[in-house]
């Protein structure tokens, strides 16, 4: 049974199991300071496909079946698939699922994905709807380059609050029964638009919803950020970072000891030349399933918050003089 | 000499360009419109010849220059042809460069593929 | 969130979050390699007239050769690389004008030659030419004015 404990949180009072996860990143990120931690390295971020979007999509698809591997399943064994990526229509989810045999829902939820199908996930096991549901989630910086900016080739110069799309995607197998780390929590986020317009600054875009989120969770569970071992954040990047654990003090929460990015985890920031960070749904799902998922195993954390955020941002839009909405989704995970 | 004034003029028409980008959040598209519209009005105002026959390639290679060669194309289409020249002049001076982008584009388009970026 | 700001304040609060671009820095690049790239034009200008072009056709000529070289590096690559260290230096000359009409079509190749390659390579091209034309007839109607009298 599921126990709505607030406006925006649920407890879950038989936790599902994340059985195992895998996570696939390109060449770039392969390169960071996280390389040991993935499954598997490409060695061509194209993957042999013709076109970027198949590239994501193919990404999407061997995570998927890596990470089934992983688990020892079946795709018969599998109740439900939730997938998304950040392309229109989500063409990086429904063509990577489309050679697969699993009931499927299209989620999208720009970046914070990871988080958005872990608790859907979460919700549909612990009531009882589902056994065994994977929760899929790619992104890949060549097509989203090419939809969000400006073309590969195209000579511009990136901003200092820019972020680099991750080319990367993560798969998480969640079950009713197993060994392993458990979602206990979710608390779901609410559209918060703050009124950025500069599409080259996401953190500062997002920030808000993360606090949002963040300060419901604490408020409705009642938990402290003391209890946790790690705050994990999706894609703020270090301008984000920097705005989510300053006004979190002004609320009252002390984020600043256990709080992490992974844009900030997935590159060497300096080295890289990735001006604020990694971003994309695949930067969330590549190092929870990789790198956090690993940590979790080896019994290294706890007890761990993951909220990822999104900007739910559309070029057109934003040209027509719109401002950027974002959402945040948070995950209690414990061993 | 000429080489020297090209670089200095052509340089500073440059740096201008990316304080306009680094200041105002102008979008570079944006930038090479501006520069080309700025082109053709300054030369309307008889600013840019000067400009030209001093620094040479300075002030004609930045797409100011390209807006220069629409207005010069103008003014002399106007004075051979009348009314008409207002619809020819821009097109018939800016034919050479117009066609070769579109040639050009299109050939490396389809020789070459876009690649992943590090 | 308990301490409300308002959207105005928020955003006048990340500016102070958000770093600069390095602006002297940059200009200082653009200066350069604008520069560099306009003395190479000069000494194509001064190859051409050496040919015996007169003048007109010089800059002309030269023009196109700066374009082939714009859109030949595109499609190498180099030009994008060139242009994250010089910025508005590889956007303001004509060959940042051949990279604008590049890259968009470049990429759409995966859409087909028509849709895809025919249509985005004016993605940037297009304002570009429009602005420029509709200036030029402003240009024109000004000149055929004073004609008049």
């Amino acid at each position: 049974m599921n126990t709505r404990i607030g406006r925006q949180t649920v407890k879950i009072e038989n936790p599902p199991v994340i059985l195992d996860a895998a996570a696939i990143v390109g060449v770039k990120e392969g390169q960071g300071p996280l390389r040991d931690s993935f499954d598997k390295i490409l060695t061509d971020d194209t993957l042999g496909e013709k076109s970027w979007e198949k590239s994501e999509s193919t990404l999407q698809r061997q995570t998927a079946l890596l990470a089934l591997e992983k688990a020892h399943l079946k795709q018969n064994e599998i109740d439900y698939i939730l997938a998304g990526d950040l392309l229109n229509q989500c063409v990086g989810a429904h063509y990577s699922v489309r050679d697969l045999d699993i009931p499927f829902l299209g989620l999208y939820g720009a970046c914070s994905t990871m988080t958005e199908s872990m608790s859907i996930a979460g919700m549909l096991i612990g009531g009882g709807g589902a056994q065994r549901v994977m929760c899929l989630t790619s992104s890949h910086f060549c097509s989203s380059e090419r939809q969000f900016r400006n073309p590969l080739e195209y000579g511009g110069q990136r901003t200092p609050s820019a972020q680099w799309t991750v080319t990367g995607a993560g798969c998480a197998v969640l079950g009713a029964k197993g060994d392993g780390p458990k979602i206990t929590h979710v608390t779901t986020g609410k559209v918060i638009d703050k009124g950025v317009t500069d599409i080259s600054n996401m953190g500062a875009a997002m920030a808000p919803a993360a606090i949002d989120t963040l300060s419901a969770h604490f408020n409705e569970t009642g938990m402290k950020p003391s209890d946790y071992d790690m705050i994990l954040t999706g894609d703020l990047g270090v301008i984000g970072s920097d705005i989510l654990t300053e006004l979190m003090l002004k609320e009252g929460f002390d984020i600043r000891r256990n709080h992490r990015d992974c844009g900030k985890l997935i590159f060497d920031i300096e080295k890289q030349d990735v001006h604020a960070g990694g971003s994309g749904c695949g930067c969330c799902g590549s190092v929870f399933c990789g790198y956090i998922f690993k940590e979790l195993k080896r019994h290294n954390l706890k007890k761990i918050l993951v909220m990822a955020t999104g900007a739910l941002m559309n070029p057109m839009v934003v040209e027509q003089g719109e401002s950027i909405p974002a959402i945040a989704h948070a995950v209690t995970i414990e061993n | 000499m000429i080489f020297l004034k090209a670089f200095i003029v052509g340089g500073l028409i440059c740096a201008v360009g990316q304080i306009l980008i680094d200041k105002t959040k102008l979008t570079p598209a944006r930038i090479l419109v501006t520069f080309v519209v700025l082109g053709v009005f300054l030369q309307l105002l008889r600013v840019y010849e000067p400009l030209v026959n001093f620094a040479g390639a300075g002030a004609t290679v930045p797409l100011t220059g390209f807006g220069y060669n629409l207005c010069k194309g103008a003014a002399k289409a106007v004075s051979e042809q009348g009314f008409l020249g207002i619809f020819t002049g821009g097109f018939t001076s800016s034919a050479g460069g117009i066609a070769a982008a579109l040639i050009f584009g299109f050939l490396v388009s389809v020789i070459f593929r876009s690649k992943p970026k590090k | 969130m308990k301490n409300e700001m308002t959207n105005k304040e928020y955003n006048e609060y990340i500016k102070t979050k958000t770093p600069n671009s390095k602006i002297f820095s940059n200009c200082a690049k653009a200066f350069l390699v604008g520069g560099i790239i306009c003395v190479i034009g000069q000494c194509i200008i001064w190859l051409y007239e050496k040919w015996g072009l007169d003048k007109e056709s010089a800059a002309t000529c030269t023009s196109i050769t700066l374009i082939f070289f714009g859109a030949l590096l595109t499609g190498l690559d180099i030009y994008p690389k060139i242009a994250k260290f010089a910025g508005a230096g590889t956007i303001v000359p004509i060959t940042g004008f051949a990279n604008s009409v590049v890259s968009p079509a470049l990429e759409a190749k995966t859409e087909g030659m028509v849709l895809g390659v025919g249509a985005k390579i004016f993605t940037i091209a297009g304002p570009v030419i429009l602005y420029g034309i509709f200036a030029s007839a402003i240009a024109g109607t000004v000149y055929w004015i004073v004609s008049l009298f």
